[in-house]
């Protein structure tokens, strides 16, 4: 079952563009990457999702609930971290945490000491106090004291060291293999990478692909670098992209049959070949030219 | 209603609850704590006054005031008091969601389980606790000043009540306006303008109703509607206007609560 089905989605605001006809679903179960640059819509579809906003046209479920007519009972099972925290600053952050778990039937006291010591949060402090990473803690614990059955981050890591963030993603692993569905919003291609099962890329506003992560990544096109003892290689074969020479190393992305860019490299007298996968970041950059 | 965004807005509020209460009990006392040397000299300030150029009283509404009674100078006090009223109303008002776009914790109480018209209806009643706080503790304040400066002059009880009555209807005109006027702009970055500007708005478009000659503008504020002076004399509230008072606060009510349900909630950026 689809935990997230997103039908034609379209968000103006006045007349400018939030998203046009964005479709797509998140199974059960499944870290879900969602990339794009600032701007591209992708807070605009989680606040969507969370009736912060509401549709111009198209429609979205969430549970197999219709996000116009059952959003607060599909809330109860969503656990929400936004890109920028911003909470009650007189409040203490024992106090806020209190205050969002009242919001739930269970009883989560348990899970929020668990959070808060595993995110290394002192209770006691005003969150008027608190520095950026530190809000950003509160915000992590918030969003996860309900055990809720679905996550949605939105560039969750702004803020976050590098020692934290890893304990982060942990955190989210966790989660996950507890059958926890994660709708990761982020710019950062590495962390999508390492976390996310299948991604799916929103430009200007529309998606533009959705597929497996390892299937983006393969997609048979493959980073080429080429040492060559004598001359320049011409490369000039059909599928062949992004030639560079630099230094007598020739850096080239390759689409198409294998074979053919063998042969032609035999044909080389290379001092040093490597055929590897493309990174996010290189694919990404394609779809954005 | 969720008792838990009840509760914590009633907390939230609880200090300016005192603290109007605290303006408003000062402000009395000090005023009614020269109404023994005003009542002895009662011929002479009467007699001063009715020199005063005409338009200039009824800009402080005291045209047909008799300084000298309990009651005719508790209105003249009452007016002050009103502005006061006025502001916090607007002050909630304004505030009530806005103040959570603003510091963008919309975000979190919007995300939680409830609906936004749940969340309105916990606000709304919040604010209205407080606004009856500040009502009670302004009621005992004015009985108690009353009492202790009347210097043995009688008053009509039935008349105190209606002037201390008409500060509920007063409060909600200013405080569903405001919040509807909340729902209008895309965002209230700071509330005290906003509150300021209605209140004084409001009653300054009632001090100075003969400056606009023909055009009645002065029937749109509360603070003719209920224009303490005119009860006192009266005895009674202007039926008419009251109901019209009414009718507004139904309408801003009624268009805020469809206006927010449908809202979308702007981001920090």
């Amino acid at each position: 079952m689809n935990v997230i089905e997103v039908n034609k989605l379209t968000k103006y605001y006045g007349k400018s563009r939030g998203i046009v006809d964005v479709s797509f679903g998140v199974e059960e179960g499944e870290i879900f990457g969602f990339i794009g640059p600032n701007g591209a819509g992708k807070s605009t579809t989680i606040r969507l999702l969370l009736s912060l906003i509401h549709p111009t046209s198209g429609d979205a479920r969430v549970f197999g609930k219709d996000i116009a007519k059952e959003g607060p009972t599909i809330r109860e099972q969503i656990g929400y971290l936004p890109s920028e925290v911003f909470y009650y600053d007189d409040m203490k952050v024992i106090d806020l945490l209190k205050y969002s778990a009242s919001f739930y039937p269970c009883d989560c006291e348990e899970r929020t000491r668990e959070l808060a010591s595993l995110m290394e949060l002192e209770l006691n402090r005003r969150i008027r106090d608190l520095s950026y990473g530190n809000r950003k803690k509160v915000g992590i614990v918030q969003g996860l004291l309900h055990s809720p059955k679905l996550v949605l981050l939105d560039e969750p890591t702004a803020g976050l060291d590098p020692l934290m963030q890893r304990k982060f993603f942990d955190l989210i692993r966790d989660e996950n293999k507890k059958g926890v569905t994660v709708f990761f919003s982020s710019h950062i291609l590495s962390e999508v990478q390492r976390l996310c099962n299948r991604v799916g890329i929103i430009r200007e506003g529309r998606m533009v692909e959705v597929s497996d992560i390892r299937t983006l990544q393969q997609n048979n096109t493959k980073k080429i670098r080429v040492n060559t003892r004598y001359g320049q290689p011409a490369f000039d074969l059909p599928g062949v992209t992004n030639v560079v020479t630099e230094n007598g190393t020739t850096q080239l992305f390759f689409r198409g049959d294998i074979n053919l860019i063998l042969r032609y490299l035999t044909t080389l007298n290379v001092d040093d070949v490597s055929i590897e996968e493309p990174t996010l970041e290189e694919i990404f950059m394609h779809y954005y030219e | 209603m969720s008792t838990n965004i009840y509760r914590y807005e009633v907390r939230v509020r609880w200090k300016s609850v005192l603290i109007w209460t605290f303006a408003l009990a000062s402000l009395l006392f000090i005023f009614m704590a020269l109404f023994p040397s005003f009542s002895a000299e009662a011929a002479a300030m009467n007699e001063m006054m009715a020199n005063f150029p005409p338009a200039l009283k009824s800009a402080f509404g005291i045209s047909n005031l008799d300084l000298s009674s309990v009651l005719g100078y508790f209105s003249f006090c009452m007016v002050f008091c009103q502005l006061c009223f006025a502001i916090q109303a607007s002050n909630y008002g304004f505030g009530l969601v806005s103040v959570e776009e603003n510091e963008m914790t919309a975000d979190f109480l919007l995300t939680k389980p409830v609906s936004r018209s749940n969340v309105l209806r916990s606000k709304i009643l919040a604010a209205l606790t407080s606004l009856l706080a500040t009502d009670v503790l302004f009621w005992l304040m004015s009985y108690a000043s009353i009492v202790l400066f009347r210097e043995g002059k009688p008053y009509e009880l039935k008349i105190l009540l209606l002037l201390l009555g008409s500060v509920v209807v007063f409060q909600l005109f200013f405080f569903f306006v405001a919040l509807a006027i909340s729902q209008l702009v895309r965002r209230v970055r700071s509330v005290t303008p906003y509150s300021l500007g209605l209140a004084f708005g409001a009653y300054v478009l009632n001090a100075f109703a003969g400056i606009f000659g023909d055009v009645k503008l002065e029937y749109l504020t509360p603070f003719k509607h209920f224009d303490t002076a005119a009860i006192v004399l009266d005895g009674h509230y202007n039926l008419p206007l009251v109901l019209l008072e009414v009718g507004v606060i139904i309408l801003a009510l009624g268009f805020t609560w469809l206006r927010y349900a449908r809202r979308d909630i702007p981001t920090s950026v």
